[in-house]
């Protein structure tokens, strides 16, 4: 079955100064079948709004992650990312089987144990990092020198870069995210002198193995060196902005709800609630297929809108408000089926770390700035906050 | 209620072992294994929901 006359939506979806996700996916997943849009390049792509067909989009094995296939949607060359190369190892834009032998191998590495044992390290990173925003006076921009350095410091932690180079590191994945305040040549500069460090990373780790991560993946024998470049570059992009985001969008919220200030339920409601992956999650139709009874030709693009999905009131009670007391555990903000976040636990105490310590050590905490004035990211892909600035009173 | 999962689909995202952390673990490759195949009665909604939450749909809850 298809509907003849789809609901036809403008791209990009967000527009500046109205809340996310948008108010009007509300009207999205009430349209029988999908929605239909058209990205600037001119290709179809149809957009999927309820959490049960995003789930199934997501399981569908005629539905591929590959951007090499006609008809993928591409939409990062509109949202300030530079297109990407098909680089050997990025394991996100593969399907089954090739992708399943990168993700195999990366597993152990990011089990509920193994992210438990990093623990002490997080926090100890996140208490270095509050111990200079309070040397530095009483206010700061909690994105530039909080929510991004906490997940820049962990994964080049997990990666083994030795504790002199993290600035180095720390500098150049701030630029590639610092979309507004970076050109084009810079990102790609940055780009360029991290991948070259990840190849000196991995040709020091192969001469002299130790028991870290890029140690132990080469000795696996399943990822080629060249490979593994890419798989540590996802690694580290896939974690970095999406965390930041989080974290900083999390301390906003509970500035705003304070009586959840210390409930670590805090976490998994923020996950949901600000569903900053919204249009991280790219795919194209490789076979005819029916989604939510709509048919979709192969070489059409599909979009799961993972914001829509978390805040579907079939499914979440009254999903428009911040509730963490919510025992429904099953949103999307972390996709679903085979790419499933490979780092989602090591986020989970992340978050709960950077919240905490934040509160109990600064318990003054505030918004230098009202609500309305925050520079929401409306203009990239990832949803967040390109600045927050925040003030506390000095003890 | 019985339980099996299976290893082979398995993807290691540890839903499970956040959810029944007495019925699941992850093996030393991080894939699932089961630590109670037969969970008594008081773990009956903790199961289901972990079934419910794996991606990988690698869990099967069988009611005899
Ligand atoms: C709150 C923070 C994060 C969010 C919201 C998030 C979201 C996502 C989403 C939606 C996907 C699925 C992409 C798809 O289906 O195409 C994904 C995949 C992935 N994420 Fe995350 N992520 C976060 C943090 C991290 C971290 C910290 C890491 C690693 C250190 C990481 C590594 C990955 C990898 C490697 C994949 C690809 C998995 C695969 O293809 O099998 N992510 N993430
Ligand atoms: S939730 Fe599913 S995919 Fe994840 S570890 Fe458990 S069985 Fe494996």
């Amino acid at each position: 079955m298809t509907h003849a006359d789809p609901m036809v939506v403008d791209f990009p979806l967000r527009k500046p100064g109205e809340a996310f996700p948008p108010p009007r996916y509300t009207t999205y997943r009430e349209q029988e079948g999908l929605v239909l849009s058209y990205l600037p390049n001119g290709n179809k792509c149809w957009l999927v709004t309820r959490h049960e067909d995003v789930r199934a989009v997501f399981t569908n094995p005629k539905i591929s992650s590959n951007p090499d296939h006609k008809g993928f949607p591409n939409i990062s060359e509109t949202m300030g990312v530079p297109k990407q190369e098909q680089i050997p190892g990025w394991f996100v834009g593969m399907d089954s089987p090739e992708h399943d032998r990168f993700r195999k191998a990366l597993i152990p590495e990011f089990t509920v144990r193994r992210v438990r044992a990093m623990r002490p390290a997080i926090e100890e990173t996140v208490d270095k990092l509050i111990d200079e925003l309070l040397a530095s006076g009483n206010s700061a921009d909690l994105v530039a020198d909080f929510a991004l350095p906490v997940p820049s410091l962990v994964i080049s932690a997990l990666l083994g870069v030795p504790p002199v180079d993290r600035d180095f590191f720390e500098s150049r994945t701030r630029t590639l995210v610092a979309i507004r305040s970076s050109t084009d040549q810079q990102r790609d500069t940055a780009t360029k002198e991290l991948l070259r460090y990840i190849n000196r990373l991995i040709d020091i780790k192969s001469k002299w193995p130790q028991d870290d991560l890029v140690s132990r993946l080469l000795a696996t024998g399943t990822i080629a060196p060249h490979e593994l470049s890419g798989v540590l570059l996802l690694l580290l992009i896939a974690g970095h902005e999406t965390t930041a985001n989080n974290i900083a969008l999390g301390v906003m919220t509970l500035l705003q709800n304070p009586q959840w200030i210390g409930d670590d339920r805090v976490v998994e409601e923020t996950l949901r609630f600000h569903s900053v992956a919204d249009i991280v999650s790219l795919r194209v139709a490789v076979e005819d297929v029916e989604i939510a009874g709509q048919l979709v030709r192969a070489g059409e693009g599909v979009i799961p809108l993972v914001a829509a999905a978390n805040h579907d009131e079939k499914v979440f009670a009254c999903p428009h408000a911040f509730d963490p007391s919510r025992t429904d555990r099953h949103h999307v903000a972390f996709g679903y089926g085979m790419h499933q976040c490979l780092g989602q636990n090591l986020v989970r105490v992340e978050m709960e770390i950077a919240y905490r310590k934040l509160f109990e050590r600064i318990p003054t905490l505030r918004l230098a700035v009202p609500v309305e004035e925050l520079a929401f990211k409306h203009d990239v892909v990832l949803f967040g906050l390109h600045e927050m600035p925040v003030q506390w009173e000095s003890s | 209620m019985r339980i099996t999962a299976d290893n082979e689909r398995c993807i290691g995202a540890g839903q499970c072992v956040l959810t029944a952390p007495d019925v699941f673990d992850q093996d030393d490759d991080g894939l699932v294994t089961v630590l109670a195949p037969e969970p008594g009665a008081g773990l009956t909604d903790a199961v289901w929901r972990a079934g419910d939450l794996c991606p990988a749909r690698a869990i099967t809850v069988h009611e005899d």
